[in-house]
């Protein structure tokens, strides 16, 4: 995939570090990521890259080093600039598949309040219709989300994280839950997004073949260096930072011995 | 034979069940009541109901000599006008507190322990208290049942407001909300059906204090009279009235699950069988 190549990444870390206490997460990180990628990351549990994840998303700070948004520090709490789908719990139980989806444009048309009447009710209405559509729940918008079956929930998450038009789409494991038949669903409908909104994602999968698929950059996360005798000493860092073509379906040798380890 | 914890009673049973008890009750009750009037007709502790039915017609029905009021719906109106404004003032202040300690951090910190203190204060220990500051009308006793149930409901939203998952306020804020968005459009629709469980919980506390109250300084109320009562031993007349706020209560209780059924069937939906 091209990624449209600008003067500044949309994307920087340089020499990111994040600690907990004494507890070294990550360490020296750098990398850039420019637009219109699509980012897979794997590694092992606790390795940080959900502690990654969640610096992007600006739920967490880095400890030293930048993370940068278009050159400059990236907002330091959630905002629209970047939709978010987690495993699970992404979505409003109290409100139906179409109320879950425009209320995000109540949050931007009725500061005070969050509510909409009328006739701004209605046109915001039509674009939520559209966007239902295009992930499939088209038959469900009057639905409320425990009627829905898991696949069906997180592709409302996602109409829901898109109806803002993010930049950047970040996806917390967002199939981990779901049926293999389901997935390879849901996989053609994240590319279809991804290419339709030109959107930058950054994807958190424990599936490897997964990452392999769906990205066009596949990181792995793992620790450098390792203290036996005191584990936290050492953070992680991208070991692995692969072009993923999509011709190619082959996995190098050292990422298998890596999967082995997953 | 299967197991006794996999033994279901048909619905038929379940009701023939259900209904069993309150029968034998009744039935003992009758007995009893009989054996003791055929020794002693004038016997007032077991009234039978030939004799609560009279106490209750004359209570109900007609006119005060003294007064000229219906003894029996005035101590309703009274003791009702009593719980409801305490209970709803308590719901208010409750619910409010709950909400703001469990979704905004910088006001846990400083009323989260106070909270926690004032909830373990024993209300009826308050009550003389309140006698003295706000005299001996109603507001002392509507304060009573405020006292008493609204630290309880603010500790159980507040609690509730803690379980809602983070991830629906992160993707809240993703959507572009602010603050106040945030608690109107996410916390407070998902705290109301939690709102009137827990008011459901507290509505016996709340009968409690109010009765309580009523029973130590009032001049009517269903509490004032069965306690006003109680020097004649007049048990034909406190036994209906105990009857007749245990209705009360269960319909009070009925009308709140029935609201929040209606009102939140997406709450409802998900634990319904």
């Amino acid at each position: 995939m091209n990624a449209t190549l600008s003067t500044t990444p949309l994307i920087a870390a340089k020499n990111l570090w994040k600690k907990y206490g004494n507890n070294i997460v990550l360490e020296r990180m750098n990398i850039t990521v420019n637009a219109g990628e699509f980012i897979t990351m794997v590694g092992t549990s606790g390795c940080g890259k959900s502690t990654f994840l969640k610096m992007l998303l600006g739920m967490e700070e880095p400890t030293s080093g930048e993370l940068l948004l278009d050159g400059k520090p990236i907002p330091n709490e959630p905002d629209q600039s970047r939709g978010i789908v987690f495993q699970q719990y992404s979505v409003f139980p109290h409100l139906t598949v179409l109320e879950n989806v425009i209320i995000a444009r109540e949050f931007e048309h009725a500061p005070l309040f969050g509510k909409l009447f009328g006739s701004k009710k209605q046109k915001v209405t039509e674009e939520a219709k559209a966007l239902l559509d295009s992930v499939g729940l088209a038959p469900a918008i009057n639905r409320y989300p425990h009627e829905l079956s898991g696949g069906m929930k997180q592709r409302l998450a996602i109409a829901q994280a898109l109806i803002r038009q993010p930049r950047i789409l970040l996806l917390d494991e967002p199939f981990g839950a779901l049926d293999p038949g389901i997935r390879a669903d849901m996989h053609q409908l994240i590319l279809k997004l991804w290419r339709e909104h030109d959107l930058t994602v950054f994807m958190v999968t424990h599936d490897l073949s997964e990452g392999f698929y769906l990205g066009t950059r596949l990181w792995v996360f793992d620790k450098l260096r390792r203290d036996p005798h005191s584990p936290e000493a050492y953070g992680a860092n991208i070991t692995y930072d692969l072009p993923v073509t999509r011709k190619t379906s082959e996995i190098p040798e050292a990422i298998k011995t890596a999967e082995i380890a997953l | 034979m299967k197991r006794l914890i996999n033994l279901t009673p048909s619905k038929p049973a379940r009701l023939v069940l259900g209904i069993l008890p309150f029968a034998l009750i009744i039935l003992v009750y009758i007995f009893a009541s009989d054996a003791r009037l055929a020794e002693n007709a004038s016997d007032k502790l077991l009234p039978s109901f030939g004799q609560m039915g009279e106490a209750i017609n004359s209570y109900a029905l007609e006119a005060s000599k003294r007064t000229g009021e219906y003894l029996f719906w005035g101590d309703t109106y009274s003791s009702l006008k009593r719980l409801l404004l305490g209970m709803g003032i308590a719901a208010f202040f409750g619910f409010s507190f709950g909400l703001l300690t469990g979704a905004i951090p910088g006001f846990y910190a400083p009323v989260a322990p106070l909270l926690t203190v004032i909830s373990l204060v024993p209300p009826m220990a308050l009550l003389p208290i309140l006698f003295i500051v706000f005299g001996l009308d109603e507001l002392s006793k509507v304060a009573l049942i405020v006292i008493g149930v609204a630290p309880c409901i603010a500790r159980d939203i507040q609690r509730c407001t803690l379980e809602i998952p983070q991830e629906q306020i992160i993707k809240a804020q993703t959507l572009g909300a602010s603050s106040l968005q945030v608690l109107l459009r996410v916390y407070i629709p998902q705290l109301l059906p939690r709102l009137i469980s827990s008011v459901r919980l507290t509505l016996g506390s709340g009968w409690l204090f109010l009765i309580a109250a009523e029973a130590i300084a009032s001049t009517d109320g269903l509490g004032y009279r069965i306690f006003l009562v109680r020097r004649y031993l007049s048990m034909d007349v406190i036994l209906p009235y105990v009857a007749w706020i245990t209705l009360l209560a269960f319909i009070i209780d009925w009308l709140l699950l029935k609201t929040s059924q209606k009102c939140f069937s997406w709450h409802h939906q998900g634990v319904k069988k």
